[in-house]
């Protein structure tokens, strides 16, 4: 287990959307100058460059062209970092594409620590939490490429703005192919009675090695992946919660507004119960390799265990 | 009768029915608002193909006012056009209506765009003549956007992609009224030489008199004739055209308070100016 997919997250996304895009010709993609680093230059290949538009370095004159483009309608899927993608366009993807009530679904990739090498500049700790107070937005962050691939179509059908933060690497292999998910509902990795702890991105395998050794100790966790940050599950929140007495949430992203803040707002108001955040602290991201980062800001299933046993020992 | 003062008429019609509608209301967006008469004339009545009654007609040129906040004199001009009756202007920003002060695409029949964040219209109509050139087809994208709006980068952000593009099916104006919020557009962060900026971005320009429909109408006719650069016709206006008490001063950006006096007094001059044409 916790085996390494042989291919990039983004092979399997540029190959969803390139089968979609055979099937629909309203697909276009609008890129930033980082079609190397999407990958997608695949896609602008199998289309002949007709239905690419790399606008160069202008993030909001791209949401705002994709906007007019769906008005037009195209559907278009914009492409760059997560931190461009959100904090950088965060006027344009509100008032262009969501309060317009256009229909744009935006790529981010490299989120939280992944953005390893390009440093603080480049790691967006707080993408989520931008994209979550937009009215409308659905946020999705894939954890590996049997789930990208099944919740894909979904996310074409939904006739509304989607964020999709995109790990650009090796996921850490975590479902079969054929696995069925649906866009908006958790999914169940584990059954506990103990702990319940909700995970997205590169923290779910943190999260089910941290269940793992937990259950060494007798301590059984539930451990449920919101792959979909907005909107939230409710009721696999409350279900897991009302069973455990006790949640931990675990993210690659800033403790603040991302999956921890979802998941205690919708607790707090139905079903108080102990709970502990592990993500970042309200830091800047800095250069470095993933395992390297995620140990400084405590993202390793080390952290997710010592918080489960802290919430637990609040009940 | 001769069109262009068949067009300067209907303009004078446009700038009544804006002022009823900011004047119901007793505050707005008065100067910029009462200075697109004419554009918007030449627009909806000489060169845009719309259908009222089939308001989102696919084929329909697109029309995207980035200078959100003249929204009433867009609402004019749909009325005038028929696109909803003229008793809608006086609901202008009360609760529940359907023409808030900025445009939006959502509330309004025949609003192609949502626009009040400035510079962000001009983008997208960008993205519309874009869309509609990848897939030749024949639909025109009509833009206008402030000079004070001129100040944002994301103008020129899309200045550089629809010169880049050569998107000739993309007609944009520039309301040069020369003024803004806090001062004249030249004291704040000035915009001379306009026309060169557009002209060095791959862009075909032309200067005209903004509040004379056969130069503009004539200007629209000269950009469809020149293909692979998109235009920009630079309208010289006065802002507050048409109502002595706002025109050319600074403070008639936003009047928030127009009693009915006053807006009885500009009605009865507008009337008066009728007669001229």
């Amino acid at each position: 287990m916790f085996e390494l997919e042989d291919r990039w997250l983004r092979e399997t996304y540029v190959d969803c959307l390139i089968e979609a895009a055979k099937q629909d010709d309203r697909i276009v993609i609008l890129e930033a100058d980082l079609s190397n680093a999407g990958g997608t230059k695949r896609f602008t290949k199998e289309f002949d460059g007709k239905r690419t538009v790399d606008v160069g370095i202008q993030e909001a004159n791209m949401i705002g062209v994709a906007a007019g483009m769906n008005a037009m309608g195209k559907i278009p899927f914009t492409h760059t970092f997560t931190p461009f993608a959100t904090r950088r366009v965060a006027d344009q993807v509100t008032l262009s594409v969501s309060y317009a009530g256009l229909n744009v679904k935006m790529m981010g990739s490299d989120p939280g620590v992944t953005a390893e090498m390009n440093g603080g500049t480049h790691m967006s700790m707080e993408d989520v939490s931008i994209m979550r107070n937009i009215p409308d937005m659905v946020i999705y962050e894939p954890v590996d490429s049997a789930q990208l691939k099944a919740i894909f179509p979904q996310i074409l059908e939904h006739d509304g703005p989607v964020y999709i933060r995109l790990l650009r690497r090796n996921a850490v292999k975590i479902w079969e192919d054929g696995e069925e998910f649906t866009l908006g509902k958790g999914k169940k990795l584990r059954d506990g009675k103990d702990i319940s702890i909700f995970c997205s991105g590169i923290e779910v395998a943190e999260s089910m090695k941290a269940a793992e050794e937990l259950a060494k100790e007798g301590i059984q966790a539930d451990v449920i992946n919101i792959h979909t940050i907005k909107p939230i599950d409710t009721e696999a929140v409350l279900e897991s919660a009302k069973k455990t007495g006790a949640v931990v949430v675990a993210e690659n992203h800033s403790i603040i507004g991302g999956l921890g803040s979802a998941v205690a707002e919708t607790l707090i108001e139905n079903h108080p119960v102990p709970m502990k955040r592990v993500g970042v602290t309200d830091h800047f991201g800095e250069v470095g390799k993933t395992d390297y980062l995620m140990d400084k800001y405590g993202l390793l299933a080390r952290d997710i265990i010592a918080a489960a046993k802290s919430a637990i020992a609040m009940k | 009768m001769d069109k262009y003062r068949e067009l300067q008429k209907k303009a004078m019609t446009i700038r009544e029915l804006t002022m009823k509608c900011i004047g119901a209301r007793g505050f707005g967006h008065i100067g910029g608002s009462l200075d697109l008469a004419e554009v918007m004339s030449c627009l909806y009545f000489d060169h845009m193909r719309v259908n009222p009654k089939n308001p989102n007609w696919e084929d329909r040129d697109r029309f995207v006012l980035s200078k959100g906040h003249g929204g009433p004199a867009v609402y004019a001009t749909l009325v005038l056009k028929g696109f909803f009756p003229e008793e809608e202007l006086l609901t202008l920003n009360q609760p529940g209506t359907h023409l808030p002060g900025h445009c939006d695409r959502k509330l309004t029949t025949g609003i192609d765009m949502s626009t009040g964040s400035l510079g962000q219209g001009f983008s997208v109509a960008v993205g519309m003549a874009l869309a509609a050139h990848l897939d030749k087809r024949d639909v025109n994208v009509y833009t206008i956007i402030g000079d004070g709006e001129s100040q944002e980068g994301q103008i020129w952000e899309a200045a550089l992609l629809a010169g880049s593009r050569r998107l000739d099916n993309l007609i944009a104006f520039t309301d040069y009224n020369k003024m803004q919020i806090d001062g004249t557009i030249e004291e704040i962060n000035g915009l001379y030489p306009l026309d060169k900026k557009w002209e060095s971005f791959n862009w075909d320009v032309q200067v005209v008199d903004g509040h004379d429909c056969r130069a503009i109408s004539l200007a629209i006719d000269n950009a469809k004739k020149i293909q692979g650069r998109p235009h920009m016709i630079i309208l010289n206006t006065i802002k507050g055209k048409g109502a002595s008490q706002w025109e050319n001063k600074v403070s008639c950006h936003n009047d928030n308070n127009i009693t009915p006096e006053m807006t009885e007094a500009a009605l009865r001059e507008m009337k008066e100016a009728e007669k001229d044409v």
